[in-house]
């Protein structure tokens, strides 16, 4: 175990001495450092849409999915018939965890955003509204309106999958362009540092040829360009990381009013995933530089 | 010490020497001479494996250099001062770092009292003790040769190979520089450098028991005492 640990970070070991033999890069070695910083910063709102677009799939999905609506549109003489037939066949089927008719006072403040607190809903046709809650399993939506189509014929039965589903499934593939994001940043990253790692080898060739001519080890001379690479690509990313989290941090909060809305951010324990870019900005940088200075060096004699 | 058992050596298939056999024994002062293009530093690259030879086998202190990883051949160099005609440097360290870069690219310490009285001794040894702070482009021909050659021998090591050390120096420059290979080899170092320069060899014959190897028509031969 030890020595798989001296193999992996061994040539991250802080090596003074060592890391001289690399002469000072200037502005290719500052580009390392913006560009890992714009990468992580980029790479964090990536990361808060994914996981917010996660949440709201998760939301509409769950809770949308535990009610439905039955709205009853029939002449004011046979309504409160109509509206007893439709709770009684509720009653009798199967994943209908509770059903009940709204009261006019309730209507009423469902309607109150659109019309107004002083409107006299015995003067309108207002048809009368049954909230449905189900059990976790569900009803068949389809028996249920053919029964309802059979008794009650004023009623129309709405289970909002129609407008749910749509949204459910843009949010997922919110989802999904978040993470595919997040790789394709992790990408750009990796090519980028190794660009700059070939470059910076190349222009160093004289330097590899006189280290290799007084006896330095290929892995000694690897390990200080990749030590090089990798804390610039670690520090640059964990710079982009801390401005995209002050960032993120000053959207607006989702209301709780909002019900089925969220904030674009993270929540609880996702605070900790950012941590990862820097981490994972430093793997690829390591990866990448390690794998252009040992191609670089099987041409030095 | 080194030993070249018929060696070929051939670039895009033209054959620069074919047949070689040399034998440096420790302690030894030998010169490489022939004329430019006949494969001087072609043949000290097969020395110090910066090239393997097409035919034949190069043994360097008893083992066979063509079973040799890379890593081994970097051990190897860390036995032998090697310094070039167009000597380089890393120019972004000074001159003291580069004399004792072979110390600190070997994992020894460069910081500690000896290491550093060490370093002091061999700078005033070459003469560059007023140049150590100096960085490499803005010494002297003779300067960068003189520099190289402290870095060649840094470590101590038992051979010390030099491509034409005296090629970009005047003759009194040149003459200190072979005094200096000439105490290493009284040091018990062996010493093998390629040179066009006869004056030189005839000057070195005076001071040192040297012996020529001539390259010429493909071959390499052990040249007679006159010259």
């Amino acid at each position: 175990m030890r020595g798989l640990v001296a193999a992996l970070f061994g040539p991250l070991r802080a090596d003074a001495k060592a890391d001289r033999i690399v002469p000072p890069s200037g502005v290719t070695g500052h580009l390392v450092v913006l560009a890992a910083a714009a990468m992580a910063f980029l790479a964090v709102f990536a990361l808060a849409l994914s996981l917010a677009s996660g949440r709201l799939a998760e939301r509409w999905g769950d809770e949308l999915a535990q009610s439905a609506t039955i709205r009853i549109s029939a002449p004011a003489e046979t309504r409160a018939a109509q509206t007893q037939t439709a709770l009684r066949i509720l009653e009798t089927t199967a994943g209908v965890a509770f059903a009940r008719a709204l009261d006019m006072s309730e209507q009423q403040a469902l309607l109150a955003p659109w019309f107004g607190d002083d409107l006299d809903l015995a003067s309108l046709p207002v048809p009368q509204l049954i909230e449905i809650v189900q059990e976790d399993g569900g009803f068949d939506a389809t028996g249920l309106r053919l029964r309802l189509e059979a008794e009650v014929p004023g009623a129309v039965l709405d289970d909002h999958a129609q407008w749910r589903a749509p949204l459910v499934e843009a949010a997922g593939r919110l989802k999904t362009l978040g993470t595919v994001s997040v790789v394709l940043l992790a990408g750009v990253m990796a090519a980028m540092v190794t660009l700059a790692a070939n470059t910076a080898l190349a222009a160093n060739a004289q330097v590899i040829g006189v280290l290799r001519l007084v006896g330095a080890s290929d892995s000694h001379i690897a390990n200080a360009f990749v030590r090089r690479f990798t804390l610039r690509a670690t520090a640059g990313a964990a710079g982009g990381c801390v401005i995209g989290l002050a960032a993120v941090l000053m959207l607006p909060r989702a209301s709780d009013m909002g019900g089925f809305l969220t904030g674009l951010g993270f929540q609880g324990l996702q605070w900790f995933l950012p941590v990862l870019i820097p981490v994972i900005a430093g793997a690829v940088a390591f990866c990448a530089t390690a794998w252009a200075a040992r191609r670089v060096l099987r041409e030095v004699a | 010490m080194i030993e070249l058992n018929n060696v070929a050596y051939s670039y895009n298939g033209g054959a620069l020497f074919s047949d070689v056999s040399v034998s440096l024994t420790p302690g030894s002062f030998h010169f490489l001479t022939g004329p430019s293009g006949a494969g001087k530093t072609t043949f000290l690259k097969l020395c110090y494996g910066a090239l393997r030879p097409t035919a034949g086998s190069v043994e360097v202190f008893g083992g066979d250099l063509a079973g040799l990883a890379r890593d081994d051949i970097a051990d190897l160099r860390r036995r032998m001062g090697v310094v070039h005609q167009d000597c380089q440097f890393l120019d972004h360290l000074n001159v003291a770092d580069n004399i004792a870069l072979p110390l600190s690219v070997s994992g020894r310490s460069t910081e500690d009292v000896e290491a550093q009285e060490d370093l002091t001794e061999l700078m005033a040894w070459v003469g560059l003790t007023h140049r150590a702070d100096a960085y490499p482009p803005e010494l002297s021909g003779g300067e960068r040769q003189r520099a190289a050659l402290a870095r060649g021998v840094i470590m101590s090591p038992e051979v010390l190979i030099a491509d034409e050390p005296t090629g970009n120096v005047d003759w009194e420059m040149s003459q200190r520089l072979l005094r200096l290979l000439v105490e290493l080899n009284k040091m018990g170092k062996t010493v093998l450098i390629a040179t066009h320069d006869l004056s030189l060899i005839r000057a070195a014959k005076t001071q040192v028991q040297a012996r020529v190897l001539r390259i010429a028509n493909n071959s390499i031969q052990l040249a007679g005492a006159d010259l």
